[in-house]
Order: C-alpha cells, then structure tokens, then sequence
C-alpha cells in the first residue's frame, strides 16, 4: 500500500480530521489521505446542518464505508458556515481527493476555538507510524 | 447438489401456468365481488407449477451455510450448536397448546418450569432477582438502562446520566444508553486490551449514571481489573451493566454477580439453545443486584407454597413495566430451560471448558502456522482476533479476500474487520461443540490461503470462486441498491 499523503500546510488532529486555514479566517475540514484508505470505499456521508454550533472535539458528521460507520470529530469549536453537499451523492469524491474536492464542512471558529492545540504534519506523521508498527 | 446459478422464480415464470393444471376447470368468475372492485389484471407474481416453487426453494435451502452443515466460526456472536433435543421437548404439545391467557392453575407446569428457568439463571450468574420478559439482546439492554435510570430517579439523583461505555464494549451499548435517554461516553482500552483504568477514574463523577461492559471484551480478552473497574464506579456512585453478549466463555467459572454488576442481561438464544442470527425470535433475560431487584420488567414467576403465580405491577409497584404483551417468548425460554436442566452445573461449567479450550487450541495452532494474533500476550477467552495487516502490506491480501477465500474451502467465514480497533482482522469463535479435527481442517484451510496469497494473489482476491453467486460488488450495491424486481419491459 502506497503511504498517505499529509500535506505540510494542514493541521491534523489525532482523530484524522485535517484542518485548512482560510485567509479570511475560517476553517475548512475534512479526513484525511490515511483515514480515507483505512475506511474504503465510502457510500454514505451525513454533514451538520449550517449554523450548528460545535465544540472541539463534539461529533458533527457521520460517513460510512463498507466496512464500517465512523462519527466525524470537529477539530476546533466554531459555527458551521456551510458544507459540501455534493459529497452526499458522491461520497467517493473523500476517496479520490481528500484534501481538495472532499472538503467536508467549513466553520468560523470561535473565539476559544484555535488550531494551534492541533498536530503538525510532521507529529501525525509520527502517530501513522507509531500505529502502524 | 449442483451449483449453478438458480434462476429467480420469476423467470420460471410461464403465463397461464400454475398449481391448478391438472385441477377440474372453473371458469365461473367469482360473483359476489361487485364488478368495480374486481381486478382487471392478474397480479404481477409469478406463474408456476407447484412442483416448480418446491423445488425452486428447497435447492436454495440446500445452498444455505449453516451451523448444520458447516463450521460457522463467527465471533463476536456465538453461533452454536443447539441440540435438537431442547427444541424436541419445548416443541410438546402440552406447551404448544398453552393459552397465554388461561387460568394459572391451568399453567402450573408451564409456571414451574419458568421458575426453575429463574434460579437457574440466579445461580448460573450470581444475581439476585431474574426477569423472562425481554425479547431479544438489545431488549434485555433497554431494560438493564431503564432501571439504572429509574434507580438514580427513586434516589433523587437526576443528574446522573452519562453511560460510560469502554472502546472494546459490544457495538449497541451506546445506542442502548442513547435509547434510554442517556449521553454516551467512550472509554479507552489499553495496549493490552483491559480498560484504561486511569481514563475510568478521570471519567467517573456525579454524573455517572453508569458503565456497560462486556466481559470478556469483544476483543476477546478477560478484564483482568473488573474489581478495580467495579469499585472505581460504585464509589462515583454509578452502577455496572453486564453485557451478556460471550457469557458462553465464563459459565460455570465465574459469575457477573461475584465481580460485582448490578445489572446483566442474557442472550438466551446465543447461550442457551435457540438458534441465533436469524432475525429472532430471542429472548434476553435481565439479572439485577438486590438494589435493582424492586424495578425489575413484570411478569415474573412467584412461588408461594406449592403453587406458582405471575407477580405484576401490585408485587412490584416499582418496576419499569412491561416489555411484552405477556411474558415474553415462551418457546425460546423452554428451550434454555431444557439445556440448563440437561447440562445441569456440571455440564454449563464444560460448556465453558470447551468453548474457551477451542478458542485457545485454534489460536495457538493458527499462531504456529505463523498468523499473528491481534493481543500476542493475552490468553483468548472464547473467541479472538487475528490482524492480517502483513499480509495485506506485503501481498495486498486483505482480511476480506481471507474470508471470501474460506467459502471456497467449505468453511463460513468469521466475523471481519470487528472490532475496528484492529486492522485487517479476524474474530474467530469456534464453541465448545466442534471437534479437534474440524479445528484442525480449518487450520489447514487458513495455511492453505495463506501460501496462496503469495504465490497466486488473484486467485485469493477473486474469491469465491466455487459458489452459486461470486463476489459481489457491495460498494455498488450501497450506493445504488436495487431491492425490487421488475418485469423486463418487452
């Protein structure tokens, strides 16, 4: 199996949600090259609704695989801004392109609400492997 | 038994044909419907013989992979043999022909065998007080959460509503706690598979309303620390749900009572002799402590005297209520009735014997054939997992293709890729009623796919390749299920 791809410019958090900082602010959120892999093919995603309120860490999406249903963690407390809905028909799209087209939600963050608690590429590299040994 | 691909009965289908060919004709049309109800156009079913339909369905009846006719090592979900004995004696016809509403006085054998059925259980898990009258697993768990709410609620202690449920618990507690109303709080286990008992202690708190487990653990581990799990959550003041889901591996050798749960249900149709898997009927019992005894469901059996009577809400003004129309399934109860009466203590205690002597001897036999096994360090309980994560890194074999494999040497396969803790995993439970040799061909069938992995990959990952229906494209069929016939349009 080919390794994961963990671009430098993303923060990570230990339950495989990878965070985007937007210029204007906002956070784009999704899963990330490894956990997409380790799913498999997915069929189904369920996306919060826009203005949903979120702490770090509270379960704001649901996607499943053949193998299995996983809850999505929000990496940081915020509002939710809007979600991909395309991915609700075409769930392969987090397969294909997990860091791009496969976006899952974008939130405004609160004012408690910070990447910086969040892992480098560099440290969830480190936690791949130490999984994987 | 051949087989070919059976068609489906609707393209044996041949206009006009029917059970009726050789029967007298009739043509009068029915007269007493009014014209404007009757139908203009037969139904769309299909159209054929009577000898058409038996024989349609008894050959895929023949197709089925069942514990009768295979080794079914599913685990997570004992799939035992039940003996025929058991179904034989609940089958009587003095039980058959038992009117739930008639008399008690008309029922005192029936009554009787229900009682016995409750000390049995009593004893066999070392509670204090027994119910009959949940329907399935999940039931018995709504009951078990419901009278841990309605125990905090007598007390005055609302602010207790948080479930804890470990990572390695069976995969509906957190929904049971969800059903109940409470908030579901996950766990983690350690390396070795036991309870994070230092995340338990930071977890536990005046809003614990308790803690579901299932031990051994769906990794198919003993919680070693059960007694320090037990204190830590009592002295929080919450209590602990036993999730009876591998109770197989410890009858007879220790009880959920003894460790210190308040709360336990029974799978009586994986444990005690019904069949289980096919969609019920079931029946999970519940077992409470003393302090949970007052709201157990109602019915149960009472005994005063020589006589037996059903105690109800009058007995138990404190119960949760009732979960069945009556008292639950009666013919699964008689079945584990007859099991228990037929093992009796000494059989229940080799019940356990075996079923965790099997797990262990296939586990060793698989780990010299060179599998790894998910907890190295850990004895199995009655069941536990193998990880083929280096063979899925190094010949891109996967757990899957493992498993369709299997099919093809005449073995069902076992449970994959549960628990997701593990990669690429295996849950093996062979029960306590196979023999060393159907160990040991399933063993050979394990090295057999093993060396075919690396020298032919494809023929693995294509497999099945002798069954009537072959791989089947499930990502396909999640996103696009097509669940209806139609006609083809001509």
């Amino acid at each position: 199996m080919s390794p994961s791809k963990i671009p430098a410019d993303l923060r990570y958090a230990r339950t495989h949600e990878w965070v985007r900082e937007r210029p204007d602010g906002t956070l784009e959120i999704g899963i990330t090259d490894h956990a997409q892999s380790a799913l498999g093919d997915l069929v189904f995603v369920e996306l919060p609704e826009a203005g949903r309120v979120l702490g770090a860490g509270e379960a704001c999406a649901v996607i499943e695989s053949v193998k299995a249903a996983s809850d999505i963690y929000s990496p940081v407390a915020g509002t939710v801004l809007e979600t991909n809905e395309a991915l609700v028909s075409t769930p392969e799209t987090i397969n294909q392109d997990p860091y791009g087209a496969g976006w899952m939600l974008r939130l405004r963050p609160a004012e408690s609400g910070t990447a910086d608690g969040l892992l480098s590429a560099a440290d969830y590299q480190q936690i791949l492997q130490s999984e994987s040994a | 038994m051949t087989n070919a691909a059976e068609q489906i009965i609707f393209e044996r289908s041949r206009p006009g044909r029917g059970a009726y060919s050789q029967w007298p004709e009739d043509s009068e049309p029915p007269d007493d419907l009014p014209p404007a109800l009757r139908r203009g156009r037969p139904p769309l079913l299909p159209e054929v013989s009577e000898l058409d339909a038996v024989r349609h369905f008894t050959r895929l009846s023949q197709r089925n992979f069942s514990i009768d006719t295979h080794f079914y090592p599913l685990g997570s979900c004992t799939m035992k043999y039940n003996p025929k004995a058991c179904n034989t004696y609940a089958m009587l016809p003095e039980f058959l022909g038992r009117h739930p509403l008639a008399p008690v006085s008309h029922g005192q054998g029936f009554l009787a065998c229900m009682y016995e059925l409750q000390e049995m259980l009593k004893a066999v898990t070392g509670m204090q007080a027994v119910s009959l009258s949940p329907m399935a697993g999940a039931h018995g768990e709504f009951a078990g959460v419901a009278m841990i709410r309605a125990y905090h609620a007598a007390r005055d202690d609302l602010a207790r509503d948080e479930i804890l449920v470990p990572a390695a618990a069976h995969g509906t507690n957190p929904a049971t706690a969800t059903m109940c109303g409470c908030v579901a709080r996950e766990i983690p286990v350690g390396p070795d598979g036991d309870v994070d008992v230092a995340a338990l202690r930071a977890a536990v708190g005046p809003t614990t309303a308790g803690i579901m487990l299932t031990n051994p653990s769906t990794l198919g581990v003993f919680e070693r620390r059960i007694e320090e799990v037990a204190r830590i959550v009592h002295e929080a003041g919450g209590l602990l749900y036993y999730d009876g889901a591998n109770l197989n591996a410890i009858l007879g050798k220790v009880r959920p009572g003894d460790m210190g749960f308040d709360v336990i249900h029974m799978n009586l149709h994986k444990t005690f002799s019904t069949p289980h898997g096919g969609g019920g009927p079931g029946a999970g019992a519940v077992g409470v402590s003393r302090r949970l005894a007052p709201f157990l469901p109602v019915p149960i059996v009472g005994r005063e005297g020589e006589r037996y009577r059903w105690l109800d809400e009058r007995d138990l003004p404190q119960s949760i209520g009732r979960l069945s129309a009556f008292m639950g399934n009666a013919g699964v109860l008689l079945r584990a009735y007859v099991y228990m009466r037929m093992l009796g203590r000494e059989g229940l205690a080799r019940v356990g014997e075996f079923a965790t002597l099997n797990a262990n001897y296939l586990l060793a036999r698989l780990r010299q054939a060179g599998f790894d096994a998910a907890y190295p360090q850990r004895r199995a309980s009655h069941e536990f997992i193998l990880t083929l994560k280096r063979q899925a890194r190094e010949f891109e074999v996967t757990a899957m293709d493992f498993a369709k494999r299997l099919l093809d040497y005449g073995y069902h396969a076992p449970t994959t890729y549960f628990p997701l803790l593990v990669p690429e995993c295996l849950l093996i439970e062979p029960t306590e009623t196979e023999s060393r040799e159907t160990l040991d061909g399933f063993v050979e069938a394990m090295v057999q796919i093993g060396r075919e992995a690396e020298t032919r990959a494809d023929l693995v990952k294509g497999a099945p390749h002798t069954l009537p229906v072959r791989r089947l494209d499930d990502v396909r069929a999640a996103r696009h299920p097509d669940l209806t016939w139609k006609p083809a349009v001509p």
